[in-house]
């Protein structure tokens, strides 16, 4: 035995040698991206794992009623026209929209992309006792778009969708819906045989799937739109939730670009010759604070605006290397709804203790208060040290901090439940970073009174009359010019209540090497890959 | 007391040791059953529900409640871990919540991942702790024995996850020669050198910690064996020094083949940890991603397999012991 082993440790150094003169395998073409997701996100037109699995699994390979304009990096990505061409509401009764499609679509498969495909896939996901039900797409569905109540065809390109009342930004959150290959369906026989050989009618078809592994998605010549046939001939798609591993893959060339790299390595990356592709998106990273607790400090606007102007975000952007930008407020800055609110939040400690002691707090009576915290999470940033970071700073300004540290899975069951309930654990605020489009269908779930939980996901319990009624006179309208005006007064009305503490805005981070071109990083979570390429 | 070497005394021997092996597969049934109601238990203790994770954030308690009935999740513990148990006593392990994929499958997927680390870490770990560990006991005091201690002893306190990204950032990020993550393709048994390569860290990493366990557990056993008066006496007869270490060998191989059981179902259930580092598919991250997701037919599924495994390993080391030390029998 020991003659083996001698001889094996002589081989081992052999072995490395000749490991040294392999260079890693690349076909010309393809891209090799490392997500963060843990698992390939579901691969049948209805992925899971947030909105990067709507990223990399959804739009590459399905698509929309409307789609998102991902061409531009200099302004927020809007809703465009996607599987339908055109819609408008009925005039007679305003709660209905009638969509008309777009023809010469096919799937995947080569089938036909009509009305009769589109009621197909709205009982996929709403008739729960339809022959192709699928239970976790339809939960995603009604999740996402709550205001389908009915549809019917019209003709074979024209279909009409109802909602319980007028909604004026309805078609904004269609672009959550996608539609899969019916043909393909019967083919496959059910959902998750659908899942190994799945057909859309996006730009990239899914053409190996191997869950845990990696997804593979292959260029679809016949797309329809020919201005947006993929320029590279593959995309791998690797799930690598671990930061370190994706970094060590990068930097070793498994993979061309990956996901999220840890901001303590982004000068290391940006000196040794990798790309490091930053954008403004509608991402923010607050604490949503409690309303509902019978003693909640945070029910007097004086304390919810010093704790504001208490919170050092440049300092937090420091700590992040740059990989964030300062909020003062749900929208950013620079967008066009985020209005002119008379409180402008930055950090200044004084007024902060000002405000507080005028609300009967001081050195000697702190606010305490208790947050919600989890380990991870989507878009939840780096929770731990980011919080820490808050909870000394706001020291300075007489806010005594706790925290409730739970993992993503608590933090979740408590924001579907009221505050006040036990999955909340008596919490004065939670820090969970909220995905709101630049379509305003979301943003309503978060403010709205009628949104309380278990209704909705309001768990702040945030009620405020001027907003409930701007948000109605949105639904109402049907001029846009209108409808923006209103925005911008809504997120008016949110900031200078504090209804939230505004903290940051993710930067979207990705790391990439210097092969990949032609990537423009949109203002969106979700990115255009058709026009990427491989130098 | 029958003669040894007559059939009597064969027969009895055969009897004593199926026996023995009847008792041992007893006792496995009992434990596996209890693994799976703690596995149970302790999963339904935490707060969340796998829908409750697999559905986005902004999804209303009612929409996560609806799916949980089409689930079954709303009916009690108890009807639930029941329905599960029927169905695995007829072979069927459920299906995914997450990806509605059957758990059998999956898991023999992810548990030949594994095997594919563990059983050449295993041999590796097992090879190089024993011939470090006798290495160090006949040359007690001296500096070898020094030098094979502290590389026992290395192996053994380095905590995995460490020497894993030490051995990415030298081999895969400092001097590329080997890839730092990953199978090198779509998955499944390596058929090329580019697949081969892959194995080559993950398969160091994980078998540091069997060849410190063994190496030093040989040292001290052949130690022990040493110290006792039948080397010397076959020494005196005149025994050659090969065959001299073949007996000591063979006395101090028990206790080092239960460790090395004990090894081996670390091994094959996966190291969290390394698999994590390596982005390896195993049965380790398999288990780590059901636990986050609280996918119960998963983590059900892949406990009581693993259990099994451990429990059959340790089954075969002792039936092995008690091959070699027939006291054992008893």
């Amino acid at each position: 035995m020991t003659g083996h082993i001698a001889r094996l440790a002589l081989t081992a150094p052999a072995a490395l040698l000749l490991a040294s003169l392999c260079t890693p395998a690349q076909a010309q073409g393809t891209l090799r991206i490392a997500m963060t997701a843990s698992d390939v996100p579901t691969t049948t037109g209805a992925p899971d794992n947030g909105f990067e699995g709507l990223r990399f699994l959804g739009y590459p390979a399905y698509e929309g009623l409307t789609l998102w304009d991902l061409t531009r990096a200099d302004k927020l990505a809007e809703i465009r026209p996607g599987l339908a061409e055109s819609w408008e509401q009925d005039e007679n009764d305003k709660s209905k929209w009638i969509f008309h499609l777009r023809r010469s679509v096919r799937f995947h498969d080569g089938s036909d992309f009509n009305a009769d495909a589109v009621i197909w896939n709205l009982d996929r996901y709403f008739k729960p006792d339809a022959p192709q039900a699928d239970p976790t797409g339809g939960a995603f569905a009604r999740a996402r778009d709550p205001w389908i109540v009915g549809y019917r065809k019209i003709d074979d390109y024209t279909v009409e969708i109802d909602n319980p009342r007028p909604i004026s930004y309805f078609p904004g959150a269609l672009a959550y819906l996608f539609f899969s290959s019916p043909a393909q369906f019967q083919k496959t026989g059910s959902w998750t045989e659908f899942a190994k050989s799945p057909s859309g009618t996006g730009p990239f078809k899914i053409t190996e799937f191997q869950p845990r592994v990696s997804a593979t998605l292959s260029r679809n010549d016949a797309y329809w739109d020919k201005t947006r046939v993929p320029k590279v001939d593959r995309i791998v798609l690797i799930p690598m939730p671990e930061a370190t591993t994706r970094l060590a893959a990068l930097r070793s060339g498994q993979v061309d670009w990956i996901e999220v790299p840890p901001p303590d390595a982004v000068p290391s990356l940006k000196a040794a010759g990798f790309e490091i592709v930053t954008n403004s998106y509608p991402h923010v990273w607050p604490w949503v604070l409690n309303f509902a607790k019978s003693d909640a400090p945070f029910s007097d606007v004086r304390v919810r605006r010093a704790l504001n102007y208490c919170t050092n975000r440049e300092g937090l952007v420091t700590l992040l290397n740059g990989l964030a930008e300062p909020a003062a407020g749900v929208y950013h800055k620079t967008d066009p709804y985020f209005g002119h609110p008379k409180e402008q939040y930055t950090y200044d400690p004084a007024k902060a203790k000002a405000l507080l002691q005028e609300a009967g707090y001081g050195p000697d009576k702190p606010v305490a208060a208790k947050v919600m915290i989890s380990t991870s999470g989507s878009g939840q940033m780096l929770p731990l040290p980011m919080n820490e970071y808050l909870q000394q700073t706001l020291k300075e300004c007489n806010f005594d901090i706790s925290f409730e540290v739970v993992d993503w899975g608590t933090m979740l069951v408590a924001m579907r439940n009221p505050p006040t309930g036990p999955q909340s654990r008596g919490v004065d605020a939670v820090n969970i970073s909220l995905a709101h489009g630049t379509e305003f269908s979301r943003f309503t779930t978060f403010f709205l009174s009628s949104t309380f939980p278990p209704n909705g996901f309001n768990w702040a319990n945030w009620k405020n009359p001027e907003f409930d009624a701007l948000v109605d006179q949105i639904e109402k309208s049907s001029d846009p010019e209108e409808i923006a005006s209103d925005i911008r007064r809504a997120h008016e009305v949110i900031v200078d209540d504090a209804a939230w503490l505004f903290i940051v805005h993710d930067l979207n981070p990705r790391a990439m090497t210097k092969r990949v071109k032609g990537f423009v990083s949109a203002q969106s979570w979700f990115q255009d890959l058709t026009r990427v390429y491989m130098e | 007391m029958r003669a040894p070497g007559t059939l009597a005394y064969l027969l009895l021997g055969t009897l004593a040791m199926a026996r023995f092996i009847f008792l041992r597969l007893l006792h496995t049934v009992l434990i596996l059953f209890g693994v799976s109601i703690v596995a149970f238990s302790l999963i339904h203790l935490i707060p969340g529900n796998p829908l409750d994770i697999l559905l986005p954030p902004e999804a209303p308690k009612e929409v996560v409640e609806r799916l949980k009935v089409e689930f079954g999740f709303d009916k009690p513990l108890y009807v639930q871990y029941l329905g599960w148990l029927g169905r695995v006593v007829s072979g069927n392990l459920g299906t995914s919540v997450f990806t509605g994929l059957r758990v059998t499958g999956e898991l023999l997927n992810a548990l030949g991942n594994t095997f594919m680390l563990a059983v050449p870490a295993a041999l590796l770990g097992f090879s190089l702790g024993t011939m470090l560990g006798t290495l160090a006991a006949f040359n007690h005091g001296r500096a070898l024995d020094k030098v094979f201690s502290i590389i026992t002893i290395l192996g053994l306190s380095m905590p995995h996850y460490w020497l894993g990204i030490a051995l990415v950032v030298v081999f895969a990020v400092i001097w590329p020669v080997l890839p730092a993550a990953g199978m090198g393709g779509t998955g499944g048994f390596p058929t090329s050198w580019e697949e081969l390569r892959c194995l080559i860290l993950p398969v160091v990493t994980l078998s540091m910690i069997p060849m410190g366990v063994i190496g030093r557990l040989v040292r001290s056993t052949v130690l022990e064996v040493i110290s006792q008066e039948f080397p010397t006496a076959l020494e005196a007869k005149g025994l050659r020094r090969r065959r001299i270490v073949f007996h000591v060998l063979k006395n101090a191989a028990p206790p080092a083949l239960a460790i090395m059981g004990l090894q081996l179902g670390y091994l094959v259930g996966g190291s969290i940890l390394v698999e994590t580092v390596f982005n390896w598919p195993g049965s380790g991250q398999f288990m780590n991603l059901a636990i986050f997701r609280r996918d119960i037919p998963v983590l059900q599924g892949t406990v009581v397999v693993l259990a099994s495994f451990f429990v059959l390993i340790n089954l075969m080391v002792d039936v092995m012991q008690a091959l070699i030390d027939p006291r054992m029998r008893r």
